[in-house]
Protein backbone atom coordinates (compact mmCIF):
# COMPACT_ATOMS: atom_id res chain seq x y z
CA UNK A 1 0.00 0.00 0.00
CA UNK A 2 2.64 2.39 1.20
CA UNK A 3 5.19 1.18 -1.81
CA UNK A 4 2.34 1.55 -4.06
CA UNK A 5 0.62 5.19 -3.20
CA UNK A 6 4.65 6.56 -3.15
CA UNK A 7 5.21 5.30 -6.77
CA UNK A 8 1.54 7.13 -7.58
CA UNK A 9 3.00 10.28 -5.96
CA UNK A 10 5.86 10.35 -8.23
CA UNK A 11 4.81 9.32 -10.96
CA UNK A 12 1.68 12.05 -10.31
CA UNK A 13 4.86 14.62 -10.07
CA UNK A 14 6.71 13.64 -13.28
CA UNK A 15 3.31 14.40 -15.19
CA UNK A 16 2.52 17.44 -13.37
CA UNK A 17 6.06 19.09 -13.45
CA UNK A 18 6.85 18.06 -17.06
CA UNK A 19 10.16 16.39 -15.74
CA UNK A 20 11.34 12.86 -15.83
CA UNK A 21 13.47 13.55 -12.22
CA UNK A 22 11.31 16.30 -10.73
CA UNK A 23 13.21 16.42 -7.04
CA UNK A 24 17.13 16.43 -7.40
CA UNK A 25 19.87 16.15 -5.17
CA UNK A 26 22.49 18.35 -5.44
CA UNK A 27 25.91 16.54 -5.78
CA UNK A 28 28.68 18.95 -5.51
CA UNK A 29 29.86 22.82 -4.33
CA UNK A 30 29.37 23.92 -7.84
CA UNK A 31 26.85 26.32 -6.75
CA UNK A 32 27.59 27.46 -3.04
CA UNK A 33 26.51 29.22 -1.46
CA UNK A 34 23.47 28.94 -2.71
CA UNK A 35 23.24 25.09 -2.97
CA UNK A 36 24.95 22.63 -0.98
CA UNK A 37 25.83 18.44 -1.02
CA UNK A 38 22.53 17.05 0.09
CA UNK A 39 19.81 19.94 -0.79
CA UNK A 40 17.16 19.04 -2.68
CA UNK A 41 15.53 20.61 -5.63
CA UNK A 42 12.44 20.85 -6.99
CA UNK A 43 12.00 21.31 -10.62
CA UNK A 44 9.67 21.59 -13.53
CA UNK A 45 10.00 21.33 -17.56
CA UNK A 46 7.20 22.88 -19.25
CA UNK A 47 7.98 23.17 -22.66
CA UNK A 48 7.06 26.06 -23.30
CA UNK A 49 8.91 27.58 -20.81
CA UNK A 50 11.35 29.63 -22.51
CA UNK A 51 15.19 29.04 -21.31
CA UNK A 52 16.61 32.47 -20.27
CA UNK A 53 19.72 33.83 -19.37
CA UNK A 54 19.82 33.51 -15.45
CA UNK A 55 17.91 30.83 -14.79
CA UNK A 56 19.31 27.46 -12.81
CA UNK A 57 18.71 24.60 -14.76
CA UNK A 58 19.65 21.01 -14.34
CA UNK A 59 20.99 19.17 -17.44
CA UNK A 60 22.62 16.11 -18.23
CA UNK A 61 25.30 15.76 -21.23
CA UNK A 62 24.84 13.45 -23.73
CA UNK A 63 26.14 9.86 -22.98
CA UNK A 64 26.32 10.47 -19.55
CA UNK A 65 23.94 9.74 -16.44
CA UNK A 66 24.67 12.46 -13.93
CA UNK A 67 22.45 15.65 -13.69
CA UNK A 68 23.99 18.97 -13.46
CA UNK A 69 22.96 21.78 -11.72
CA UNK A 70 23.83 25.18 -13.27
CA UNK A 71 23.24 28.72 -14.31
CA UNK A 72 22.38 29.60 -17.65
CA UNK A 73 25.11 32.79 -18.79
CA UNK A 74 24.20 33.25 -22.67
CA UNK A 75 21.63 31.92 -24.39
CA UNK A 76 21.04 32.23 -28.15
CA UNK A 77 17.66 31.64 -29.39
CA UNK A 78 16.57 31.73 -33.41
CA UNK A 79 12.89 32.71 -34.57
CA UNK A 80 11.76 29.36 -35.02
CA UNK A 81 12.25 28.62 -31.17
CA UNK A 82 15.24 26.92 -31.29
CA UNK A 83 18.02 27.77 -28.60
CA UNK A 84 21.42 26.96 -27.94
CA UNK A 85 22.83 28.44 -24.04
CA UNK A 86 25.82 28.03 -21.92
CA UNK A 87 25.48 27.60 -18.26
CA UNK A 88 28.32 28.10 -15.54
CA UNK A 89 27.99 27.42 -11.83
CA UNK A 90 28.00 29.92 -9.47
CA UNK A 91 31.17 28.52 -7.50
CA UNK A 92 32.97 27.85 -10.65
CA UNK A 93 35.90 29.99 -12.45
CA UNK A 94 34.84 28.83 -16.05
CA UNK A 95 31.78 28.31 -18.00
CA UNK A 96 30.72 24.32 -18.38
CA UNK A 97 32.27 23.91 -21.96
CA UNK A 98 34.86 21.64 -20.29
CA UNK A 99 31.73 19.16 -18.78
CA UNK A 100 30.46 19.42 -22.43
CA UNK A 101 30.88 16.41 -24.50
CA UNK A 102 33.84 16.35 -26.77
CA UNK A 103 33.43 19.40 -29.26
CA UNK A 104 29.95 20.15 -28.07
CA UNK A 105 30.10 24.01 -27.27
CA UNK A 106 26.71 24.72 -26.72
CA UNK A 107 23.68 22.85 -24.73
CA UNK A 108 19.89 22.43 -26.16
CA UNK A 109 16.86 22.13 -24.91
CA UNK A 110 16.97 17.75 -25.32
CA UNK A 111 19.46 18.12 -22.66
CA UNK A 112 17.61 19.99 -19.87
CA UNK A 113 16.13 17.73 -17.19
CA UNK A 114 14.24 20.56 -15.35
CA UNK A 115 14.31 24.47 -14.16
CA UNK A 116 15.65 24.93 -10.50
CA UNK A 117 11.61 26.28 -8.99
CA UNK A 118 11.39 25.46 -5.54
CA UNK A 119 14.67 24.24 -2.70
CA UNK A 120 15.16 22.23 0.69
CA UNK A 121 18.43 22.19 2.27
CA UNK A 122 19.55 19.27 3.96
CA UNK A 123 17.16 16.97 3.13
CA UNK A 124 18.59 15.10 -0.08
CA UNK A 125 21.70 14.28 2.34
CA UNK A 126 20.18 11.01 2.82
CA UNK A 127 20.18 9.78 -1.01
CA UNK A 128 24.05 11.19 -0.71
CA UNK A 129 24.77 8.73 2.03
CA UNK A 130 22.89 5.83 1.03
CA UNK A 131 24.82 6.39 -2.13
CA UNK A 132 28.39 6.38 -0.64
CA UNK A 133 28.05 3.30 2.07
CA UNK A 134 25.91 0.80 0.56
CA UNK A 135 25.86 -0.86 3.72
CA UNK A 136 23.63 2.16 5.05
CA UNK A 137 21.22 1.97 2.42
CA UNK A 138 21.10 -2.33 2.61
CA UNK A 139 20.05 -1.61 6.56
CA UNK A 140 17.58 0.63 5.83
CA UNK A 141 16.11 -1.93 2.89
CA UNK A 142 16.43 -4.80 5.50
CA UNK A 143 14.50 -2.42 8.64
CA UNK A 144 11.84 -1.56 5.56
CA UNK A 145 11.20 -5.00 4.81
CA UNK A 146 11.21 -5.79 8.32
CA UNK A 147 8.29 -3.98 9.28
CA UNK A 148 6.42 -4.19 6.18
CA UNK A 149 6.56 -8.27 6.74
CA UNK A 150 5.58 -7.60 10.63
CA UNK A 151 3.05 -5.41 9.28
CA UNK A 152 1.06 -7.92 7.15
CA UNK A 153 1.09 -10.56 10.22
CA UNK A 154 -1.08 -8.49 12.62
CA UNK B 1 6.50 43.54 -6.05
CA UNK B 2 10.04 44.76 -4.17
CA UNK B 3 12.18 46.46 -6.25
CA UNK B 4 15.76 47.78 -6.17
CA UNK B 5 15.50 50.52 -8.89
CA UNK B 6 19.31 50.27 -9.85
CA UNK B 7 20.82 52.47 -12.54
CA UNK B 8 23.43 51.98 -14.68
CA UNK B 9 25.85 53.51 -17.14
CA UNK B 10 28.24 52.31 -19.40
CA UNK B 11 30.62 52.80 -22.26
CA UNK B 12 31.60 50.36 -25.29
CA UNK B 13 33.64 49.32 -27.37
CA UNK B 14 33.84 45.89 -30.07
CA UNK B 15 36.10 43.87 -31.79
CA UNK B 16 35.95 40.77 -33.91
CA UNK B 17 38.16 38.14 -33.24
CA UNK B 18 37.77 34.49 -32.77
CA UNK B 19 35.56 33.44 -30.21
CA UNK B 20 38.50 31.64 -28.09
CA UNK B 21 36.22 30.38 -25.42
CA UNK B 22 34.46 28.05 -27.25
CA UNK B 23 33.42 27.69 -31.38
CA UNK B 24 36.31 28.64 -33.69
CA UNK B 25 34.58 31.19 -36.23
CA UNK B 26 35.39 34.88 -35.89
CA UNK B 27 32.86 36.81 -34.02
CA UNK B 28 31.61 40.55 -32.93
CA UNK B 29 33.01 41.15 -28.85
CA UNK B 30 31.73 43.53 -26.93
CA UNK B 31 33.33 45.47 -24.40
CA UNK B 32 31.53 47.50 -21.82
CA UNK B 33 32.32 49.59 -18.83
CA UNK B 34 29.82 50.40 -16.72
CA UNK B 35 28.63 51.71 -13.05
CA UNK B 36 25.61 50.34 -10.74
CA UNK B 37 24.01 52.19 -8.05
CA UNK B 38 21.74 49.67 -6.19
CA UNK B 39 20.09 49.59 -2.82
CA UNK B 40 18.86 46.17 -2.46
CA UNK B 41 17.77 45.86 1.26
CA UNK B 42 13.91 45.75 0.28
CA UNK B 43 14.67 42.80 -1.41
CA UNK B 44 15.94 40.68 2.02
CA UNK B 45 12.89 39.44 3.66
CA UNK B 46 12.78 36.88 6.58
CA UNK B 47 13.34 34.34 4.26
CA UNK B 48 16.05 35.69 1.89
CA UNK B 49 19.61 33.58 2.29
CA UNK B 50 21.11 35.55 -0.37
CA UNK B 51 20.80 37.22 -4.09
CA UNK B 52 22.44 36.14 -7.14
CA UNK B 53 22.78 39.48 -8.82
CA UNK B 54 23.73 39.55 -12.96
CA UNK B 55 23.89 42.19 -15.03
CA UNK B 56 22.61 41.07 -18.92
CA UNK B 57 22.82 42.16 -22.24
CA UNK B 58 19.70 41.56 -24.48
CA UNK B 59 19.59 42.20 -27.97
CA UNK B 60 18.48 40.54 -31.49
CA UNK B 61 20.40 40.13 -34.70
CA UNK B 62 20.34 38.38 -38.28
CA UNK B 63 21.31 35.39 -37.19
CA UNK B 64 19.43 35.05 -33.91
CA UNK B 65 15.88 36.30 -32.73
CA UNK B 66 16.87 36.59 -29.04
CA UNK B 67 20.30 36.63 -27.47
CA UNK B 68 21.31 37.05 -23.74
CA UNK B 69 24.59 36.92 -22.32
CA UNK B 70 25.09 37.65 -18.54
CA UNK B 71 28.22 39.93 -18.57
CA UNK B 72 28.63 40.12 -14.95
CA UNK B 73 27.70 38.64 -11.23
CA UNK B 74 28.02 39.16 -7.61
CA UNK B 75 26.19 36.88 -4.69
CA UNK B 76 24.97 39.28 -1.77
CA UNK B 77 24.85 36.88 1.01
CA UNK B 78 22.48 37.77 4.26
CA UNK B 79 24.43 40.79 6.38
CA UNK B 80 26.91 42.05 3.38
CA UNK B 81 25.91 45.83 2.66
CA UNK B 82 22.70 45.86 0.72
CA UNK B 83 23.89 49.09 -0.84
CA UNK B 84 26.25 48.80 -4.29
CA UNK B 85 28.08 51.71 -5.91
CA UNK B 86 30.06 50.39 -8.34
CA UNK B 87 32.03 52.24 -10.41
CA UNK B 88 34.41 51.80 -13.57
CA UNK B 89 33.24 47.81 -13.85
CA UNK B 90 34.44 45.43 -16.42
CA UNK B 91 31.95 42.86 -17.93
CA UNK B 92 33.43 39.43 -15.98
CA UNK B 93 32.68 37.51 -18.81
CA UNK B 94 33.37 37.87 -22.35
CA UNK B 95 30.97 39.02 -24.31
CA UNK B 96 30.88 36.81 -27.29
CA UNK B 97 27.74 37.20 -29.72
CA UNK B 98 27.12 34.28 -32.08
CA UNK B 99 27.93 35.81 -34.92
CA UNK B 100 28.38 39.77 -35.88
CA UNK B 101 25.81 41.19 -34.41
CA UNK B 102 27.33 43.78 -32.50
CA UNK B 103 28.46 45.72 -35.04
CA UNK B 104 26.41 48.53 -35.31
CA UNK B 105 23.38 47.24 -33.00
CA UNK B 106 21.85 50.00 -31.59
CA UNK B 107 19.32 48.28 -29.57
CA UNK B 108 21.29 46.41 -26.78
CA UNK B 109 19.48 46.30 -23.70
CA UNK B 110 21.31 46.10 -20.42
CA UNK B 111 19.10 45.11 -17.08
CA UNK B 112 19.53 44.18 -13.90
CA UNK B 113 17.99 41.06 -12.28
CA UNK B 114 18.61 38.53 -9.70
CA UNK B 115 17.88 35.25 -8.39
CA UNK B 116 16.42 35.30 -5.31
CA UNK B 117 17.50 32.11 -3.01
CA UNK B 118 15.69 31.49 0.35
CA UNK B 119 16.45 29.70 3.44
CA UNK B 120 13.90 27.28 1.79
CA UNK B 121 10.99 27.72 -0.55
CA UNK B 122 10.70 29.13 -4.34
CA UNK B 123 13.61 30.10 -6.07
CA UNK B 124 12.19 33.63 -7.99
CA UNK B 125 14.04 35.19 -10.97
CA UNK B 126 13.36 38.80 -10.79
CA UNK B 127 14.10 41.63 -13.15
CA UNK B 128 14.63 45.28 -12.53
CA UNK B 129 12.61 47.35 -13.28
CA UNK B 130 13.77 49.80 -15.75
CA UNK B 131 17.25 48.98 -18.22
CA UNK B 132 19.95 50.97 -20.39
CA UNK B 133 19.83 50.46 -24.17
CA UNK B 134 23.66 50.74 -25.18
CA UNK B 135 23.70 51.02 -29.31
CA UNK B 136 27.31 49.69 -30.41
CA UNK B 137 29.66 51.83 -32.97
CA UNK B 138 29.63 50.74 -36.93
CA UNK B 139 33.36 50.49 -36.49
CA UNK B 140 35.57 47.61 -34.68
CA UNK B 141 38.40 48.81 -32.38
CA UNK B 142 41.33 47.87 -33.90
CA UNK B 143 43.81 49.21 -30.76
CA UNK B 144 44.00 47.41 -27.83
CA UNK B 145 42.67 49.14 -25.54
CA UNK B 146 40.92 46.51 -22.47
Amino acid sequence: MIVSSALMIWKGLIVVTGSESPIVVVLSGSMEPAFHRGDLLFLTNFQDDPIRAGEIVVFKVEGRDIPIVHRVIKIHEKENGNIKFLTKGDNNEVDDRGLYKKGQNWLEKKDVVGRARGFLPYVGMVTIIMNDYPKFKYALLAVMGAYVLLKRES
Amino acid sequence: MKGAWPHVCYSRTRKNVEDFTGPRERSDLGFITFDITADLQTIFDWNVKQLFLYLSAEYSTKNNALNQVVLWDKIILRGDNPKLLLKDMKSKYYFFDDGNGLKGNRNVTLTLSWNVVPNAGILPLVTGSGHVSVPFPDAYETTKSY
